[in-house]
Order: C-alpha cells, then sequence, then structure tokens
C-alpha cells in the first residue's frame, strides 16, 4: 500500500524561536497525482516546502520519498533524487540566456560538471533538447534572450522549463501562478497539467480557480497544521475550511 | 570566441608584441604579472561571486616559494616557477575548504584574516628575510638553454605565461565547469534546487584562481628577482580588487586594463609619493559613482558586444 504514496512525512514539525510553522504534519502525496496545498498566510505551505526539499532543518519527524528516508539528505541530493522544487520568487538564471537556463539543468546528466578545461562546445548536444523543452512552453522566440528581460509571466515559465528538463519524479511548485496576468494564469495551468501527465505534482496555489481545475487532491493547512484533505468538493464544502479562509462570524 | 573577443586579443597581443620598442620593458613584464593576478582574481569573483580579500596571500607564497628554490635549492626557472605555483595552490586549498561554506561579507572576512596570519608568518620566518626579503634572485637558464639574464628572453617567458593564464581563464568561463559557477553566481538557491553541489564548484573556482594568481606571483619574483613583504601585504589584496573593479568586473579584458590603469599610476606618478594612494582613492570614487562597470565594462555596453 506505502508504494502509492510516492512521498510522506511523519510528524513532521519545524519550531522557531517561540513560534511553530509546522507542526505533528503527516501529509502523504499519491503517486501521479496533482496535489494542491493551500491555507491562509503564514499556515506554513511555504515552509512545509522547504522542510521537505531539505533547505531548512525539521526539528522532529521524518521524510519518506519512494519509501525511502530522505529526512537528513542534503537539497542537491534530494534534488537528484528526483524531487525538484521551484520557488515562490521566480527561480531563474538571470544573465544567463533562455537556452542556457534550460542547459543548466540538461547539463545535470552529464554528471558533475567539473571540466574546466573543455570547451562549451561539448554542450551543444544539448541544444536540441533545449530547444524542444522551450518549444514547450512557448518560449521559442526567445531562445537568446537573457531571462532578466522576460516578463514576469514567461519567467514562471522558463522556470518550469528547466524544472522539466530535469525529468524529475516529482515536482514542487511553489505559488506557479503568482502575480501573474489572467492569460498567463491559463496557459501555466495548462502547462502544469501536461507536465503532470507522467509525474506527481505538490504545489502550493492560491488561485482557487487553479486548484479547483487542476489538483485530484487538496490539503488545507492552518496555522502549520492540516485543518481538512479530499477532493476540492468536499473541502471546499468544510465549514472549518470555510472559517479559516473568512475569519469568525461567516458561514 | 565572438569576433569582438578575437579582436580584442589580437590588440592586446600585438601591444605587448610592439610596446618594449616603446616603453621600458620591465614595467611592461611587472603590468603583465599584474595583469594575470587580476584575471585570476576576476575569475572567482566575475564568474563566481566570491569576494576575496585575501588573494595578496597566493601572490606573496608563490613569490617567495619561487625564490627560495631558485636562489637556495638551485632550482632552473620553470621548475621553480612550477614549484612556486604549486605552493600557492596547496595553500589554496587549505584556505579555500576553511572559507568557503561562508558567503558575503563572512568570506571576505575570513580570507582576510587568513591572509594576515600567511603574512604575520612571513614577516617572522627566517627564510624571508624579513623586511629585506629573499634578494638577488637567480633567473637562471630557462629548460637550460634560454639565458634569463637577457632581457628579451625574460620579456618573452612573461608574455607566454601571461597569455597561457589569460587563455587558460578564458576558457575556463567558456567550459562546462564555467556555465555552472555563473549560474551559481546568478542564484545559488536555483543551482541547488537543480542538484548541484554548490560548494565543491565555488571550492574548484577558488583553487583555481589561487593557483593563477600563484603563477604571476612566481613570474614576478623571477623578473624582480625579489620576493618581498608587500606582494603578501593586504593592501595589495585590495589592490587587485581596485584593479579587477576599474577595468570591469566579470569581463574578460577588464582585469588587465584595470591592471595596466593601475601600475601605470604607481609608476609614472611615483614623484607624488603617498598621493598616489589618494590619486587612486579618487579614481576608485568616480568609477564606483559613474562608470559601475568599469573601463571595459563600460566599453562593451556600448558597443554592445562581449568584451
Amino acid at each position: 500500500m506505502s508504494d502509492d504514496f510516492i512521498l510522506e512525512t511523519r510528524g513532521l514539525t519545524k519550531e522557531f524561536k517561540g513560534f511553530v510553522a509546522v507542526q505533528n504534519m503527516s501529509l502523504k502525496v499519491q503517486r501521479g497525482s496533482i496535489h494542491a496545498l493551500i491555507g491562509p498566510n503564514g499556515a506554513g505551505k511555504t515552509t512545509c516546502f522547504n522542510l521537505l526539499t531539505h533547505f531548512l532543518e525539521p526539528t522532529r519527524g521524518q521524510i519518506l520519498y519512494n519509501g525511502r528516508e530522505i529526512t537528513g539528505s542534503n537539497p542537491a541530493n534530494i534534488a537528484r533524487l528526483g524531487l525538484v522544487r521551484s520557488f515562490q520568487i521566480s527561480a531563474v538564471f538571470p544573465h544567463l540566456s533562455v537556452l542556457e537556463n534550460v542547459r543548466i539543468a540538461l547539463q545535470r546528466k552529464r554528471g558533475a560538471s567539473f571540466d574546466f578545461w573543455r570547451a562549451l562546445r561539448v554542450l551543444d548536444g544539448l541544444n536540441q533538447q533545449a530547444r524542444e523543452l522551450i518549444n514547450a512552453v512557448g518560449l521559442a522566440e526567445y531562445e537568446n534572450t537573457a531571462a532578466v528581460e522576460l516578463p514576469y509571466g514567461r519567467k514562471r515559465a522558463l522556470e518550469i522549463a528547466t524544472t522539466l528538463a530535469l525529468d524529475p519524479e516529482m515536482m514542487l511548485l511553489d505559488e506557479p501562478t503568482a502575480g501573474m496576468a489572467h492569460q498567463d494564469v491559463e496557459r501555466i495551468s495548462a502547462l502544469i497539467k501536461k507536465a503532470a501527465h507522467n509525474r506527481t505534482v505538490l504545489m502550493v496555489e492560491h488561485n482557487l480557480s487553479v486548484v479547483e481545475h487542476l489538483s485530484d487532491r487538496i490539503t488545507v493547512l492552518q496555522r502549520g497544521e492540516i485543518l481538512a484533505e479530499g477532493d476540492y468538493k468536499s473541502v471546499s464544502a468544510n465549514p472549518e475550511v470555510i472559517q479559516a479562509y473568512l475569519g469568525s462570524g461567516h458561514g | 570566441m565572438p569576433r569582438s573577443q578575437k579582436i580584442a586579443l589580437g590588440v592586446m597581443f600585438a601591444f605587448f608584441l610592439a610596446a618594449p620598442l616603446a616603453v621600458y620593458p620591465v614595467f611592461l613584464m611587472k603590468a603583465m604579472c599584474f595583469a594575470l593576478f587580476a584575471c585570476a582574481f576576476n575569475l572567482l569573483i566575475g564568474f563566481g561571486g566570491l569576494l576575496s580579500f585575501g588573494h595578496a596571500m597566493f601572490l606573496g607564497t608563490a613569490g617567495y616559494a619561487t625564490a627560495h628554490a631558485a636562489k637556495v635549492w638551485g632550482f632552473a626557472p620553470e621548475f621553480a616557477i612550477l614549484f612556486g605555483t604549486a605552493a600557492a595552490a596547496l595553500l589554496g586549498l587549505v584556505t579555500g575548504l576553511l572559507a568557503i561554506r561562508r558567503q558575503g561579507i563572512y568570506f571576505a572576512m575570513i580570507t582576510l584574516a587568513l591572509a594576515q596570519m600567511i603574512y604575520f608568518y612571513y614577516l617572522q620566518a627566517p627564510f624571508t628575510y624579513g623586511e629585506d626579503g629573499i634578494q638577488a634572485v637567480p633567473r637562471g637558464m630557462l629548460f637550460g638553454v634560454i639565458d634569463l639574464a637577457n632581457i628579451w628572453a625574460m620579456y618573452g617567458t612573461v608574455m607566454a605565461v601571461f597569455f597561457a593564464g589569460f587563455l587558460l581563464i578564458y576558457r575556463v568561463i567558456h567550459s562546462p565547469f564555467g556555465q555552472v559557477l555563473k549560474a551559481i553566481r546568478e542564484n545559488e538557491q536555483r543551482a541547488i534546487s537543480l542538484g548541484y553541489d554548490v560548494t565543491r564548484y565555488k571550492l574548484l573556482a577558488y583553487l583555481l584562481s589561487a593557483t593563477l594568481a600563484g603563477l604571476a606571483g612566481a613570474t614576478k619574483a623571477l623578473v624582480f628577482q625579489l620576493a618581498s613583504l608587500t606582494d603578501v601585504h593586504w593592501s595589495m589584496s585590495g589592490e587587485v580588487v581596485l584593479m579587477t573593479l576599474l577595468g570591469g568586473l566579470g569581463t574578460v579584458f577588464g582585469p588587465v586594463v584595470g591592471a595596466f590603469i593601475i601600475i601605470t599610476m604607481e609608476n609614472y606618478l611615483a614623484q607624488l609619493g603617498a598621493w598616489v594612494t589618494v590619486v587612486q582613492g579618487a579614481i576608485f570614487v568616480i568609477c564606483v559613482l559613474t562608470f559601475r562597470r568599469g573601463v571595459v565594462g563600460e566599453l562593451g555596453n556600448w558597443l554592445k558586444k562581449p568584451l
């Protein structure tokens, strides 16, 4: 049974000085699903991401990925196992071109790139694959543009292309549509749907229509704890969730 | 190599080939040694995003090691230079392992502290002859046949070392390794999340930078037949920062131009005495306020070409 869950946390807790950001969280993410993590500001969503990828050290608890404990692994190792994250602030390499951005991820497959004596030409073999990924996210015409010059929505698309270049088994997306114009939101959610075709996605998202449209399962967090879990319909009908979102006195 | 850089390389080569007809060759050799030093420094800060404030320790250590090997042990010049460079590389490995896990100002402070420890060691150690330095270092016979006492043989050797070092740095910047290094400079968190062990990449960059700075120091010791405390003093670490910023941080040719400007000022404004420092300070302030990309950086930006 446990094989059905690609990621599992047991009693995951993160305490900062006098403040518990994530408390006793036991989360299970089904293989091949799109799982959304929602909740009001400060509910611990981003902290949870940071714990899963070991950008933060958990105070207590365990993280299992593919049945294997990864609680103590370093972030680069976790990425190499196939659990790759994105960031809330769009994470691109600003002064590298769009092609180079994607190629940096593809380059990882060569193993470690400590070969400082080789010409850049040895990476030309990756260009074709990089272009395919760039086309897939609709950035074909920007191939040689520096990432810093892309509009915000396009940066997120580039970030997703870079993440997909690693062909991760599981993607963690931190607010993929935050701060985006309407048509960009649609393009990115279509992209996520396509990307999730043969992998698992765990995402933090505020845009509830995106959550409704994309996710198979939703976990609602509040003050570091799991408040509710289920599909969109059951979660959105849950009175506790409504209260958490709208405050007491409503619903 | 883009066309703009090929042209710049050609110009630089022609300049150092023709310049000794008009300019004092020892001055040019000094300029080339410092240009290599600044290029090595730029590899670390301009492409790895790491500000070292202790790079003089590599320049000076290689100088002492080369001078001692040539004078006391009677090493041939090629082996003396190799020995000096290797000493700097070893020092780079040890200090790198200690410093590389820290970032920003902490990294700069640790490198400064380590460099100060090295400085005070050399001040006390008997083999350096303290304030006098190791003087009258024999230049020797290169490969057993070329007498480096001949100024043109020495000049040719320095030119060969400088261009070899410069082209190696160019290659490092434009290698698969250089690509990852730039990614780390641009966004370290993202590089980690893509699965790169950034510490090891930074350590290799630091090691390469230290080694090449050492090559510059080793060559310089033979040119001047002297290894002295000036090259390990913290003000030398500051000077290389100034050269790199003035010429253009993160450009290929900037450090060469920056080193040339600073060395020229020191040589030709020498009669001003302590005022040279004031003039340098003023130029630095003007640079930071008005042309932040440095001379070559601004030029490249204006031409819209990489330089």
